[in-house]
């Protein structure tokens, strides 16, 4: 899923400095599950803006409400009235969220609450790590399930580097070496000579390299969109 | 076999290439390109390393910290009568910008190459920067193998007039992890078509040689030459520093605590209670063992069934190289 977290409320707070109303958007799907921009994190950020914009001596009208997935059309026509009643609509969705809002509705002033990290798991209570970069052309068959595209700090495809050392990456000690992680598992399934092959240069034209990406599956298209 | 050019056998004819081939026993030194735009600096450092090494690796934005760029450096080099290995990293280039500089670097007479992936920019001084990491080092060795070899860029489009020959290398750090996937991973550069092998720093003998018998089982060092990394120590905190911090380094207690012994006539004094001359006394000391205890490596290195030559990193200590090089009777370097 993806993974995000809330910016500070300093930072939040001068994204709508301007004004007075204020309707801040939660989604129900990837971020209530990390905790980031659900229910309950629009209800207290809608509380401490109200707070602090109070201490501040220019209290703003502070709403929230929280649709189910914020990065689909459908679900936005709830919220129309809401949002076109305020000055500011402060989404705690990721960056997809805040551009289907912006895309949906062409008069309102939108500001992202939440900083959207990338796409991860939960690996504990309270901790998430990122599993996939999206780059498009999925290896992980070649690399036992790990993705080194993702998890290596220099994205190599044929092996780790020097600066691997008692199973964490060289950038610090809190990062694990993808490439120990594939080098175990493989070994561990039997599987090592999956790594001696070369691995040629690395198509990114389907990664973000190649410019924004788009699918289009005329298998699902309507007929009335048909060219 | 590739092509041969020029009918002479060589794939770069470049000296190392040549010293290598004719069996000698080979020394590569290194030259770090400054913070700035003096090329007096590089000037400087050639003529200290020049008649004692075969050539000499000029670093690539070493520890993602911005220098001279190698191959700006390295013309300065070539002018200079000295033979450069050109660093390139995975870190700072695409496909695009490896190919086109290395047509410039072998247009300015560059005929030796190394391809590294490059340390993490984290550890540099732009941790703010982004990262390429297109290519790694092993398609890179492959890419300018192919290159020279079939007159293919990387895309597969063929190319017209001089190609650019480089003598390609790739570095191994024998005691990173995991350990035993090193060598074939050293395999798998080989077969990318690198030609020659610098490795990180040695000073543990034992674990090298059980390194190099595994290189020699899978029949690598028939197909590649190995330059084992030397290097002089500088005092015995630098030694425990390397030692906890870089990964792979392993350094046994027991040459620390030689550097450590030339230093005890100042041992168990404070900072303040020496004296300028006492400090440059014990340097002088930390030094000439440091130097010393490089001398033995070599000789311990040159005995190891295998090994083509040694790769001398004195970066900063460039005036080390002469006495080292000469301690291990490995004077005058051999004209081929
Ligand atoms: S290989 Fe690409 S698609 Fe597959 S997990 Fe890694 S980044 Fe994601
Ligand atoms: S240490 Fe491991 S994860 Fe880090 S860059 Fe090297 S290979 Fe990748």
């Amino acid at each position: 899923m993806i993974i995000a977290e809330q910016k500070p409320l300093a930072e939040v707070k001068a994204l709508v400095a301007d004004a007075q109303k204020v309707l801040v958007v939660g989604c129900g799907t990837c971020v209530t599950v990390c905790f980031a921009g659900g229910a309950r994190e629009a209800a207290i950020m809608a509380a401490s803006l109200r707070m602090a914009t109070q201490l501040d001596g220019n209290g703003k009208e502070v709403a929230e409400v929280v649709v189910q997935r914020q990065c689909e059309w459908e679900y936005l026509d709830e919220i129309a009235q809401q949002v076109g009643e305020v000055d500011v609509v402060l989404s705690l969705g990721c960056g997809i969220g805040v551009q289907a809002m912006v895309e949906h509705f062409s008069n309102a002033w939108v500001v992202p609450g939440l900083n959207t990290s990338f796409l991860g798991l939960p690996t504990e209570q309270g901790v998430w790590a990122e599993r996939c970069a999206a780059c498009g052309d999925c290896i992980l068959g070649l690399t036992g399930g790990i993705c080194p595209i993702a998890r290596c700090s220099k994205s190599l495809l044929n092996g780790p580097c020097g600066g691997s050392e008692n199973g964490h990456c060289e950038i610090n000690a809190e990062v694990p070496c993808a490439w120990q992680l594939i080098y175990d598992r493989l070994s561990s399934l039997g599987k090592l000579d999956r790594l001696l092959e070369i691995q040629p240069p690395k198509n990114w034209r389907t990664a973000r390299d190649g410019g924004p990406r788009k699918i289009v599956r005329p298998d699902l298209r309507l007929p009335a969109e048909e060219e | 076999m590739p092509p041969e050019p020029n009918g002479n056998g060589y794939l770069s004819g470049s000296n190392l290439e040549k010293v290598l081939k004719h069996g000698h026993f080979a020394v590569t030194g290194e030259l770090g390109p400054p913070q700035n735009a003096d090329g007096e600096v590089i000037r400087k450092k050639a003529k200290l390393l020049k008649g004692n090494c075969d050539a000499v690796n000029l670093t690539d934005n070493q520890t993602a910290i911005v220098r001279m760029s190698s191959i700006g450096a390295g013309a300065i080099v070539v002018q200079e009568g000295l033979e450069p290995i050109i660093q390139m990293t995975c870190r700072d280039r695409n496909r695009l910008a490896m190919q086109s500089d290395l047509l410039g670097a072998y247009a300015l007479g560059m005929r030796n190459l190394l391809c590294l992936s490059g340390d993490h920019q984290t550890f540099g001084n732009h941790p703010t920067a982004k990262n390429v990491f297109d290519l790694d080092s092993i398609q890179m060795v492959q890419m300018v193998s192919l290159m020279r070899d079939t007159k293919v860029f990387q895309c597969g489009e063929a190319f017209k007039g001089q190609e650019p020959r480089f003598f390609v290398g790739a570095a191994e750090s024998p005691f990173a992890n995991p350990i035993e996937f090193r060598p074939l991973r050293l395999g798998k550069k080989v077969k990318a078509g690198a030609s020659f092998i610098q490795t990180q720093l040695i000073y543990d003998i034992e674990a090298f040689k059980t390194f190099m018998t595994k290189v020699r089982e899978l029949g690598l060092s028939e197909k590649v030459y190995i330059l084992a990394g030397v290097g002089p120590l500088k005092s015995p905190t630098m030694a425990r520093y390397m030692k906890d911090n870089v990964p792979g380094l392993w350094i046994p207690d027991q040459l620390i605590e030689r550097m450590a012994a030339v230093g005890a006539p100042w041992a168990g004094k404070s900072k303040d209670e020496l004296t300028k001359e006492d400090k440059k006394a014990r340097s002088a000391a930390w030094q000439t063992e440091g130097i010393k205890i490089c001398i033995e490596l070599i000789q311990q290195i040159r005995e190891i069934e295998g090994v083509a030559g040694v790769h001398i990193m004195a970066i900063e200590w460039e005036e080390a190289v002469k006495p080292i090089v000469e301690g291990a009777g490995l004077l005058p370097r051999p004209i081929v």
